[in-house]
């Protein structure tokens, strides 16, 4: 391991909610991996009595919904689409932020301008209702959620990148290469974007976040896939048997909640262990 | 389930109570605040014709006749009737004095027109009936004449105000009837006028002071207030917000709940004549749902007991094939399709059955119906049929349906009473037109059973026609042309010192004519 990559691991275990965080993060992608072998069936197959409470009956630890589906399936299989479509979401997102923002503060002048309205264009609708309308329009599905989370969460991306793009441009690493000659596609990708990194991975763990709370909003909303068991769709479907059977809400909203906070841990660890100079002291 | 039962009993013993009650005088006044689910997509009761829009417009829309809890005819805008010893002419003597809101008067020449022209265009249900009919005429403002091609006794079951609406001649005549500006605004005879709608929030209706009937109606106005979640329905009804919750806007689950609470009534009257059956329409005509090996297969792979009494609670009954077992006309040998799933795999097997993947529309009726489909999904795809659901909101389903563009969906049908008003029009296959989501829209043809239709609907010999719709009912249920689901349960909770609000078998959906408040 070379020493760069030591000192920036040593920075982040110090972080002790970072670790924290880690942990709860490595044990949902272990739940998530493992649902299908956990339980191979369908979490929509009904197989006990309905509202049965945790532990009520052997074999259903977290007991069974409305419908006599069992709970700890769900949460399994939802843990898979939940980080899969915020991964998905922030990667597309991240894949329509970064070259718009690295073109804008790169070339500056019209393009930024251009680049920098349409950017604000999007930021001035409030996401979670542009997110609704573009689901509504494209039918509930896995990727049009995905579509709609990324259109909505690119923005931020674009103006941080812009913003490192603007600055590192007039660094003299960046003067040298123009004058050796490199084309302005190499100098972006192989020489700014390597710089400007720590910030997007900084971002993107947040958006992450943020996504699997959009996700879950809209399915809360019966917005969801229909055919996708989510942690949103667990709490929406269960809202209305609150009084009967808290439980049904609660366990996929803790879930929700460790899994978002776990993200922003990490995403703090990331940023102080990247950003050295920057870290705040703790205490 | 011991414990389900009894505070069942104890429900239909506080029912019965409120029965005595009847003998009370009715007192005037008082708004009258209901839940409406899902919100109508309109109010115009001759162009709509889905449930919650007829809850609604039946207050302001009235028919010639009404029908009591045991489907006996009884006098709406129509004082009398007679009908002809052959069974040909129905002339219809009608109340003096009725005015519609505008305060225009409504005479016979209104009845010609709506039935004649305005729902022969509008109303695919109402079409179909009317074919049995050669003329219809005003020989004077107060009278009407339908003259039938040939005996019909079913005939007279038709004049319900969901069916038969009487529509204003003076606004509608000689405009195109579905853009018509007045469709916003509906102008009808009935106990209660429209005054606003704020869409998403409330309906409001206000008394019609010039009621045809003396002291009616007795309420001073109706909020139909729009709430589509329904935890906050719940809670809106137990902090005395609304006072009714009609069928349908309480889930399964929270009735036992809500009709315990203090001085709260529930009923299962006023369904008699709509009884309402659910069913899954299958695309006859494309895709996997076009064998009729497919189709069994759906049916046996449906566990309807479990949807019975997890979903509904316990009310209602599973279908036994395509006749309400309600009806006169069910006949008692036919005995359901039994959920089954490995009979199903066989029936997949034998049709070479790829795994093609088959849309399922669910109802947007609220939890019961989006659960339901969850539940149908899973059966479907226990068997081995790939099932991708799509979820729309009312609007698009009507579309989806009328437009044909579904493998299967969801829908519950009232049966009118008589299969040759409630039945016949999902089957044969005059009609099959694009455009409704209420005919033929499965696309099944078959000459034999169309031909049975017809023969049963003009028999005057009782014994004869049930022996008509039991061979009918044997040749439907081998086609399964559709997916029969169940019979279902239709509990409304009020308040219980509201009085007569369920006087007809038609019910909610009849107006709040004799309804009052004891203050």
């Amino acid at each position: 391991m070379n020493p760069m990559t030591t000192s920036f691991m040593a920075r982040f275990a110090q972080n002790r909610g970072a670790m924290v965080g880690l942990l709860i993060l490595a044990l949902v992608l272990l739940l998530a991996v493992c649902a299908p072998l956990l339980y191979p069936e369908s979490p929509w197959r009904m197989v006990q009595r309905p509202f049965l409470a945790p532990g009520e009956v052997a074999g259903f630890p977290l007991g069974t919904d409305t419908m006599g589906r069992d709970v700890a399936a769900g949460l399994a299989h939802g843990a898979w689409v939940s980080l899969l479509i915020g991964l998905v979401s922030t990667a597309v997102a991240l894949s329509i932020g970064v070259p718009l923002g690295a073109l804008a503060g790169y070339f500056g002048g019209r393009v930024d301008d251009v680049l920098m309205r349409l950017t604000e264009f999007f930021q001035t609708i409030p996401n979670f209702a542009l997110a609704i309308v573009l689901v509504a329009i494209l039918e509930p599905s896995t990727s049009s959620i995905v579509l709609a989370i990324a259109v909505v969460s690119w923005p931020p991306v674009a103006r941080l990148v812009r913003g490192e793009f603007l600055s590192l441009k007039r660094r003299e690493y960046v003067e040298a290469a123009l004058l050796v000659g490199q084309r302005h596609r190499d100098i972006i990708i192989k020489q700014i974007l390597p710089n400007a990194l720590s910030p997007i991975i900084v971002l993107a763990s947040l958006m992450v976040a943020t996504a699997i709370l959009l996700e879950s909003s809209l399915s809360f909303l019966g917005l969801g896939d229909p055919d996708t068991m989510s942690w949103g769709y667990m709490i929406g479907a269960a809202r209305t048997v609150m009084r009967q059977a808290w439980w049904l809400s609660v366990i996929p909203g803790v879930a929700i909640l460790l899994t978002v906070l776990a993200l922003n841990l990490v995403g703090e660890g990331l940023d102080d262990a990247l950003n050295p100079q920057l870290a705040r002291p703790r205490q | 389930m011991m414990k389900l039962s009894r505070s069942l009993l104890v429900l239909v013993a506080s029912a019965s109570l409120t029965i005595t009650a009847w003998g009370k005088t009715p007192q005037s006044g008082g708004m009258i605040n209901v839940a409406i689910q899902p919100e109508p997509p309109g109010l115009m009761l001759g162009l709509i014709q889905n449930a919650p829009t007829q809850r609604v417009a039946g207050n302001i829309y009235e028919g010639l006749l009404r029908y009591s809890t045991d489907l006996k005819p009884q006098p709406q805008l129509a004082q009398s009737w007679d009908i002809s010893d052959d069974g040909m002419t129905y002339t219809f003597h009608l109340h003096d004095g009725v005015k519609w809101h505008d305060g225009q008067p409504f005479s016979a020449d209104d009845v010609v027109f709506s039935a004649d022209v305005f729902l022969r265009q509008t109303n695919p249900r109402t079409r179909m009936i009317l074919q049995h009919v050669k003329s219809i005429q005003a020989p004077d403002p107060q009278t009407v004449v339908f003259q039938l091609k040939a005996p019909f006794p079913p005939f007279i079951q038709a004049f319900e105000v969901g069916t038969m609406p009487m529509v204003p001649k003076h606004i509608y005549e000689g405009t195109d009837f579905r853009s018509n500006p007045a469709n916003n605004t509906p102008i009808g005879t009935g106990p209660f006028k429209f005054v606003k709608w704020d869409r998403g929030s409330v309906i409001q209706l206000a008394k019609n002071e010039d009621y045809y009937e003396p002291g009616k109606p007795y309420l001073d106005g109706i909020y139909w207030h729009v709430i589509p979640d329904a935890a906050s329905r719940a809670a809106a009804y137990e902090n005395g917000t609304l006072d009714v919750m009609p069928a349908g806007s309480v889930e399964n689950f929270d009735i036992p709940r809500l009709s315990g609470l203090d001085n709260s009534c529930m009923t299962e009257k006023g369904n008699e004549y709509f009884n309402p059956f659910a069913m899954l329409w299958l695309n006859n005509r494309e895709g996997p749902t076009r064998d009729a090996r497919f189709r069994q297969a759906v049916m046996y792979a449906m566990d309807r007991d479990f949807a019975k009494n997890v979903l509904w609670n316990g009310l209602g009954n599973v279908a036994q094939g395509p006749f309400s077992t309600k009806l006169a006309a069910h006949d008692e040998n036919i005995k359901g399709y039994p959920y089954d799933p490995d009979k199903a795999k066989a029936l997949l097997d034998e049709m070479g059955y790829d795994g093609e993947p088959v849309r399922l529309l669910p109802m947007p009726y609220g939890e019961t119906w989006t659960r339901w489909g969850e539940a149908i999904r899973q059966n479907l795809e226990a068997v081995g049929i790939n099932v991708e659901t799509e979820a729309t909101d009312v609007a698009g389903w009507n579309q989806r349906i009328s437009q044909w563009n579904y493998d299967i969906a969801f829908t519950y049908l009232f049966q009118y009473g008589d299969p040759a008003l409630g039945i016949a029009r999902t089957y044969i296959s005059s009609n099959i037109a694009k455009g409704s989501p209420w005919n033929n829209v499965e696309g099944y043809r078959n000459p034999e059973v169309d031909q049975l239709f017809t023969e049963a609907a003009g028999m005057n010999d009782p014994d004869k026609r049930q022996a008509l719709y039991h061979q009918i009912q044997h040749k439907l249920y081998d086609d399964v042309p559709v997916a029969w689901l169940m019979e279902l349960g239709f509990p409304t909770i009020y308040r219980c010192n509201v009085h007569d609000l369920i006087s007809t078998g038609i019910g909610l959906s009849d107006g709040f004519k004799n309804a009052w408040i004891e203050q």
